[in-house]
C-alpha cells in the first residue's frame, strides 16, 4: 500500500460523499445523511493514513519532511483541513446539509491535485528546511478551509434568499439568519488563522532572508485576502450590510484565497515559486 | 457653532467604519497592480519586453507604478488607514473604558430586570437568608458578587471578562505598532548583500537599494569556509558558511550559518542566501597526524604548492567530473620520506597519505564564494510585538466576552421574597444563554434557597 493508492481512493470516495450530501439536500432522506457522514469520516481516516504514509515514505527516501512542501501536498492538506473543519461545523450545528456545500471542495481539491500536479516526493530546497514551514502552512490552511466552507455557505445563503418558497428543496436549508450567523462565525475563525498564517510567514521570511515583508505577489495577495475579510467583519457593524452582502463577500474572499494560494503560483512569479511543482 | 459642527463631521468621518471599509477595498484593489506589474528593477525589463512606448513607461513611472508600494499615493492610503485607526480608537476608547469600569450596581432595577437573559422566582426565605444563600451559591459557581441596595431592593451583581472589551483596541493598536516598526526599519535600518569568497573578509557590504553604494559594518566579517551538500539528484540540500567576526583584527564571534539560521552581531544579521562556484580554485588542508600540525592552502590545478615547515610539496595533476555535479582530483604528493606518490581523492573528501613513519590527512574541496544578505532592522521587534498583540487581540475580541449577571431581591407580599436573576453578554450570546440556563437550573435545584416559580 502506497500513499498514492490511499490518496487515489480518497479522491473517489470524496466524490461519492459529495454526491450523497447533495442527494441529502435534494431528497431529504435522513439515511443518505448518515451514510454521507460515515463515508466522509472513513475517507478522512484513509486520507489521514495517506498523508502520514507519505511522510514516512519521504523519510525512507532520505528526505524526511512533512508532506506540505509542494502544490500536490498542499492541495491534499487543504482537502483534509476542509473536511475536519466541516466536521466541526456539522457537530456544532447538527446540520448535515451544510456538507453539500463543503465536501465538494474537498473532492475538487483532491481531483485538482491528482490530475494536474505530480505526486512524486521531492527533497526540500534549503529555504524550506525550517520548522516555520509547518507552522506557516498549518495556520494558512486551517484559515483556507474555514473560508472554503464560508464560501459554500455564502452560495447556500444566496440560493435560499433568491427563492421565497416555503416548500421544496430550498426549504430544507437552514434559516437565513442561521446561515448568516454561521458564515460570520466561520469568517471570524478563518480570519484569526489567516492572520496567524501571514504572521508566521513574515517571521519565517525574516529568519530566512532578513525581510519580514517584501511585497512579493504571494504576500501581497494574502494581504488583499486579509483586507476583503477585514471588510466583511467590519461591514457587519454598519447598518445596511445585510446577509446578502456578507454572503457575496464570503464568495469574493474565497476567490481571493484561491488566487493567493493557487493563481499566484501559475500566473505571477515570486519568492513562493517552489510551491508550483 | 458651524465650524464646530464641521469639525465634528470631519472627526466622525475619520473615525467611521465607512472610511475603514473604503480603505480596505481601495488598498486591496490597488495592491493588485503591483502583483501584475513587476516592481523595482524588473519594471523596466518588463515594459521593454512588452514593447510599450517610452511615453507609456514615463506615465507609469510618474504614477509611481514602477515601485507602487512605496509611491506617494499608496503611502498616502496607508496613512489614511492609520489616521482612521487612530481617530477611531481615540473616539471609542472613552466609551469602551466606561463599559469596562461600569458599576453594575448603579444600573436601575427596571433596566436590570429587562436584560436579555432573565428568570423570576419566589422564595420563602428571609431577605438576609436569600442574600447570603445566593452570594455563596454564585461564588461556588465562580461569580464573586458585589452588593448594593436600591430602595427596598437588594442587588447582587457579578461580571467576568470586562477587560475583553479592550480586545478590539488591542487589534487596532497592533496594526499601528507594526507600522511604527516598519517606519523605524526603513528610516534607521538598512539592507545589503555581499559575495564573500572563502578565506576573504570585508568591512563593508553593498546597499540593496540599487544605489551600488557601500555600507560600512563597523567590524570585519570573514568567511573561513563554505560547504555545499547535495541530494543524490544534484539539487542543493544544504549550504553552510563559517563566518568569523573580527574587531581590530581580533576574533570576537564565530558561527556556521545556513539558510534559516543566520548570524547576528551588533544587531546586524547575516543570512545565507546564495553561493557562487569559484572556477578553478580549490582549498586543501593537510594535517600531520603525529604532530597535529595543520595548514590550509588555496590552490589552482597544474602547479606545485609547498608546505615548507613539513617539507611537503603537492599539486593537482588531473581532474575528472563525476555525475551529477561532483569532481574528483588526482593529487601529486611528495615529502623527504620517499618517492612522490599520486592518488585520487573525491572533492570534499579526505584521504590518509602514509609516508614512512608519518601519516598526513589530505582534504581537498572546490572553493566557493558565499552570498550573504545583510539586514539591520531596529524596527523588527515593534513588528513582532504588534503581531503578537494582534493575535491575542483577535482571540479576545472574537472569542471572549464580557458577561454580567444580577440577582435582585425584593420583599413581596406574604413575607416572601421575589428573586430576579438576569444576565447579558456582549458577544457569543448563544453560548451565554446556555451558560445562564445551566446556572438558573442549578439555582432552582438548590435546597438552601428553595425557589418556586409562583
Amino acid at each position: 500500500m502506497t500513499s498514492s493508492t490511499l490518496l487515489g481512493i480518497t479522491t473517489i470516495a470524496y466524490l461519492v460523499a459529495s454526491g450523497l450530501y447533495i442527494g441529502l439536500l435534494v431528497f431529504r432522506a435522513k439515511k443518505l445523511g448518515t451514510l454521507a457522514t460515515v463515508l466522509t469520516a472513513l475517507t478522512f481516516l484513509v486520507q489521514t493514513a495517506g498523508i502520514v504514509l507519505r511522510w514516512i515514505e519521504s523519510h525512507r527516501m532520505g528526505y524526511g519532511h512533512p508532506p506540505l512542501s509542494n502544490m500536490y501536498e498542499s492541495l491534499v492538506f487543504f482537502s483534509w483541513s476542509t473536511v475536519i473543519f466541516y466536521f466541526g461545523l456539522e457537530f456544532k450545528f447538527k446540520n448535515r446539509i451544510l456538507g453539500a456545500f463543503a465536501i465538494p471542495f474537498a473532492f475538487l481539491s483532491m481531483a485538482l491535485a491528482s490530475m494536474f500536479h505530480p505526486d512524486e516526493i521531492r527533497p526540500l530546497v534549503p529555504a524550506l528546511q525550517s520548522n516555520w514551514l509547518f507552522a506557516h502552512v498549518m495556520t494558512c490552511f486551517v484559515g483556507y478551509a474555514a473560508f472554503a466552507v464560508a464560501c459554500g455557505l455564502g452560495v447556500m445563503y444566496l440560493v435560499k434568499s433568491k427563492s421565497q418558497k416555503k416548500e421544496g428543496l430550498l426549504a430544507s436549508l437552514p434559516d437565513l439568519r442561521v446561515i448568516d450567523d454561521i458564515i460570520h462565525k466561520t469568517i471570524v475563525f478563518g480570519f484569526l488563522w489567516l492572520s496567524a498564517g501571514i504572521i508566521t510567514g513574515a517571521i519565517w521570511a525574516n529568519s530566512a532572508w532578513g525581510t519580514y515583508w517584501s511585497w512579493d505577489p504571494k504576500e501581497t495577495w494574502s494581504l488583499i485576502t486579509w483586507f476583503v475579510y477585514a471588510a466583511a467583519l467590519h461591514a457587519r457593524f454598519t447598518r445596511g450590510w445585510g446577509g446578502t452582502r456578507i454572503a457575496w463577500l464570503a464568495i469574493i474572499g474565497f476567490i481571493s484565497v484561491i488566487f493567493t494560494y493557487y493563481g499566484v503560483n501559475f500566473l505571477l512569479s515570486g519568492l513562493h515559486s517552489y510551491g508550483s511543482g | 457653532m458651524s465650524s464646530d459642527k464641521k469639525k465634528n463631521d470631519l472627526w466622525a468621518f475619520l473615525a467611521s467604519v465607512k472610511l475603514a471599509l473604503f480603505t480596505f477595498f481601495t488598498l486591496a484593489a490597488a495592491s493588485i497592480i503591483g502583483t501584475v506589474l513587476p516592481q523595482g528593477s524588473e519594471f523596466h525589463r518588463f515594459v521593454h519586453s512588452r514593447g510599450w512606448s517610452p511615453a507609456t513607461e514615463k506615465v507609469l513611472q510618474v504614477l509611481g507604478l514602477d515601485d507602487m508600494y512605496h509611491s506617494w499615493w499608496f503611502v498616502g492610503l496607508l496613512s489614511l488607514f492609520s489616521i482612521n485607526l487612530i481617530v477611531c480608537t481615540i473616539d471609542r476608547l472613552p466609551n469602551i473604558l466606561r463599559l469596562v469600569r461600569l458599576d453594575n450596581l448603579g444600573l436601575g432595577v427596571d433596566r436590570i430586570v429587562k436584560m436579555p437573559q432573565r428568570r423570576e422566582w419566589f422564595t420563602a426565605a428571609s431577605l438576609a437568608e436569600a442574600e447570603s444563600a445566593f452570594r455563596e451559591k454564585l461564588a461556588a459557581m465562580g461569580w464573586k458578587t458585589a452588593r448594593g441596595e436600591h430602595g427596598s431592593h437588594v442587588i447582587l451583581s457579578a461580571q467576568k471578562g470586562a477587560w475583553t472589551r479592550l480586545g478590539v483596541i488591542g487589534v487596532h493598536t497592533s496594526i499601528l505598532l507594526i507600522f511604527v516598526g516598519a517606519i523605524i526599519g526603513s528610516s534607521l535600518g538598512f539592507k545589503g548583500n555581499i559575495m564573500l569568497p572563502e578565506g576573504t573578509s570585508s568591512t563593508k557590504v553593498y546597499a540593496a537599494d540599487g544605489s551600488n553604494s557601500m555600507i560600512p559594518l563597523g567590524f570585519e566579517l570573514r568567511c573561513d569556509w563554505f560547504e555545499l551538500e547535495r541530494y543524490d539528484n544534484g539539487t542543493p540540500k544544504d549550504y553552510r558558511s563559517q563566518l568569523v567576526v573580527l574587531e581590530d583584527g581580533r576574533e570576537v564571534m564565530r558561527k556556521a550559518i545556513e539558510v534559516n539560521d543566520p548570524l547576528v552581531y551588533k544587531g546586524i544579521t547575516f543570512y545565507q542566501s546564495s553561493f557562487q562556484l569559484l572556477d578553478g580554485s580549490f582549498s586543501v588542508r593537510i594535517t600531520d597526524r603525529a604532530s597535529g600540525k595543520s595548514r590550509l592552502f588555496h590552490i589552482r590545478p597544474g602547479r606545485e604548492f609547498k608546505w615548507p615547515e613539513a617539507s611537503v610539496g603537492f599539486g593537482i595533476v588531473n581532474q575528472q567530473r563525476v555525475y551529477p555535479m561532483s569532481l574528483r582530483h588526482k593529487i601529486w604528493f611528495n615529502d623527504p620520506a620517499g618517492d612522490p606518490v599520486q592518488f585520487w581523492v573525491n572533492d570534499g573528501g579526505t584521504v590518509p597519505v602514509v609516508r614512512g613513519g608519518k601519516t598526513y590527512d589530505f582534504t581537498i574541496k572546490q572553493m566557493y564564494a558565499t552570498g550573504l544578505q545583510v539586514a539591520y532592522d531596529p524596527g523588527v521587534w515593534w513588528v513582532y510585538a504588534g503581531c503578537t498583540i494582534m493575535l491575542l487581540g483577535l482571540y479576545v475580541a472574537f472569542f471572549m466576552s464580557h458577561r454580567r449577571i444580577w440577582v435582585v431581591l425584593t420583599p413581596a407580599d406574604g413575607g416572601r421574597v421575589k428573586v430576579n436573576f438576569n444576565g447579558t453578554a456582549n458577544k457569543n450570546r448563544v453560548g451565554f444563554e446556555n451558560l445562564f440556563a445551566r446556572m438558573a437550573e442549578s439555582l432552582e435545584e438548590d435546597d438552601s434557597i428553595k425557589l418556586t416559580r409562583e
